[in-house]
């Protein structure tokens, strides 16, 4: 039995010798270990822990896809990278965190953003996914490329405080399209970095994900199919929704209407936002627009806790979700530049402000993040 | 006409959008998980931008929008999450 699995090295065996002497796992178990192809969509808060523990249990094979560089903010929870690292590419980080903690394993990289193009050419050498993603796009792009190539997508994402975790496999149970078919408005869901996270809850949800992958590797207990796991940090409470195929599902339903990858950023609605010209306004050129017109106004729309974080000498502060109840605070003829953290509410800002007749708004590009990188250094970064 | 309530809870992101977790909304019975939805956005200020077909569950069970609701039901609605 198992003679196309690979054998185990003296070295392995010592190794592992915790997962031997589990009767689930043993050196059967440990050898579809080692045989085992796994991919990892993104090295960051999810795929830390997930590629830390696949790799210390010994999974033959991982792949990861990411096209970032290790940013500061990143270590308060992408445990895969240390802050020696910062500025440098995270599938390098990870590739030596990977080999460090267990040389057997090998580490296939794929230093791209994972598109339509190249999802089903990555995906298909692979036996199982792990989606450790963190936007919209991508989530549909990995359920739709796994539904059509017929592989299990080991799902997780987080916000805040809570988190998600299931198996989609098409094939025994629903995907991720028969709980969202339609994906959400861009701005109803606000990502991590304008939502914040907790920094330990990826490595629970990203824990459950290495577990899960182990578990269908192994064929043993029972793995997460037709059932979405939801965790709250804050309580912490798992509770459990049992779900449902959708038999009109777009893509793994009866009659499918989705038979090949689409265009992910157009179906998300997250292309629409760029239509910006001539809106934005440059740190730079704020700065000096800022020393020719002393009525300018700066209007911050971030939160207040945002504003205790870091903020522009002279702005007000009014929140994107209070704006629409306190235009009359403003002067209609006024010179308004709106700004947020990132450059995304501002645009939201500058719509409701345009949609209320002010004439003369713009959007500052990059947020108080570029104010801080390109005019004023005092104002911290976060 | 009979009148139902449902114990209505939100998770995640729609609970902040709601500003509770949970909340009894009446509703004419017999009624559908769609209802509960539409009841929701009307009576709940910040529920509005729930979307209309939100990912619904009916005692943990996960349904589509026209599935029966009941007197004495939770409707949970699970909003998308992409974090990672
Ligand atoms: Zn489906």
């Amino acid at each position: 039995m198992h003679e196309d699995l690979p054998q185990l090295s003296h070295e392995e065996i010592l190794r592992y010798s915790r997962h031997l002497i589990l009767p689930d796992v043993g050196v059967a178990g440990q050898r579809k270990l080692k045989a085992a192809r796994v991919l990892l969509v993104g090295a960051g808060g999810l795929g830390s822990p997930a590629a830390l523990y696949l790799a210390a249990a010994g999974v033959g094979t991982l792949g990861l896809v990411d096209f970032d560089v290790v940013d500061r903010t990143n270590l308060q929870r992408q445990v895969l990278h240390g802050t020696s690292k910062v500025g440098t590419p995270k599938l390098a980080s990870a590739r030596e965190r990977i080999l460090d903690l267990n040389p057997n394993v090998r580490v296939e990289t794929f230093e791209t953003r994972l598109t339509s193009a190249n999802a089903l050419d990555i995906l298909r050498d692979f036996d199982i996914v792990a989606d450790g993603s963190d936007n919209f796009p991508t989530r549909y792009l990995v359920n739709d490329a796994c539904v059509l190539l017929g592989k299990p997508n080991v799902y997780g994402s987080i916000f805040r405080f809570e988190g998600q975790a299931s198996v989609f496999f098409a094939k025994q149970g629903p995907c991720y399209r028969c709980l969202y078919a339609e994906p959400p408005p861009p701005d109803l869901v606000p990502s991590c970095a304008e939502g914040g996270v907790l920094g330990v809850l990826p490595g629970i949800i990203g824990s459950i994900q290495a577990m899960e992958t182990i578990k269908l590797i192994l064929g043993v207990g029972e793995p997460l199919i037709g059932r979405l796991l939801l965790f709250d940090a804050l309580k912490l409470q798992f509770r459990e929704l049992k779900l449902a195929k959708d038999p009109d599902c777009p893509v793994c339903g009866a009659h499918p209407t989705v038979t090949s990858l689409i265009d992910y950023e157009a179906f998300c609605g997250v292309l629409a936002a760029p239509a910006s010209d001539g809106v934005e306004i440059a740190a730079a050129d704020l700065g000096e627009l800022r020393k020719g017109n002393p009525r300018l106004i700066v209007l911050d729309v971030r939160e207040p806790h945002e504003w205790a974080i870091a903020h522009i000498d002279g702005a007000r502060l009014i929140p994107l979700s209070e704006l629409p109840e306190r235009l009359g605070e403003l002067d209609g003829h006024a010179e308004i530049v709106t700004h947020c953290h990132h450059g995304v509410r501002s645009m939201k800002a500058l719509e409701i402000l345009q949609a209320a007749g002010f004439a003369n708004v713009r959007s500052l590009k990059g947020g108080i993040d570029a104010w801080s990188v390109q005019v004023d250094p005092s104002v911290p970064r976060y | 006409m009979a009148t139902g309530t449902v114990q209505v809870r939100f998770f995640a992101r729609y609970a902040e959008l709601a500003g509770c977790e949970t909340t009894a909304v009446s509703v004419a019975v017999p009624a559908t998980v769609a209802d509960v939805v539409r009841q929701v956005r009307e009576a709940i200020p910040g529920a509005a931008l729930l979307p209309e077909r939100p990912l619904a569950a009916v005692n943990m069970r996960h349904v589509r929008l026209d599935a029966p609701v009941n007197d004495g039901d939770e409707v949970a609605f699970l909003p998308p999450v992409a974090g990672g």
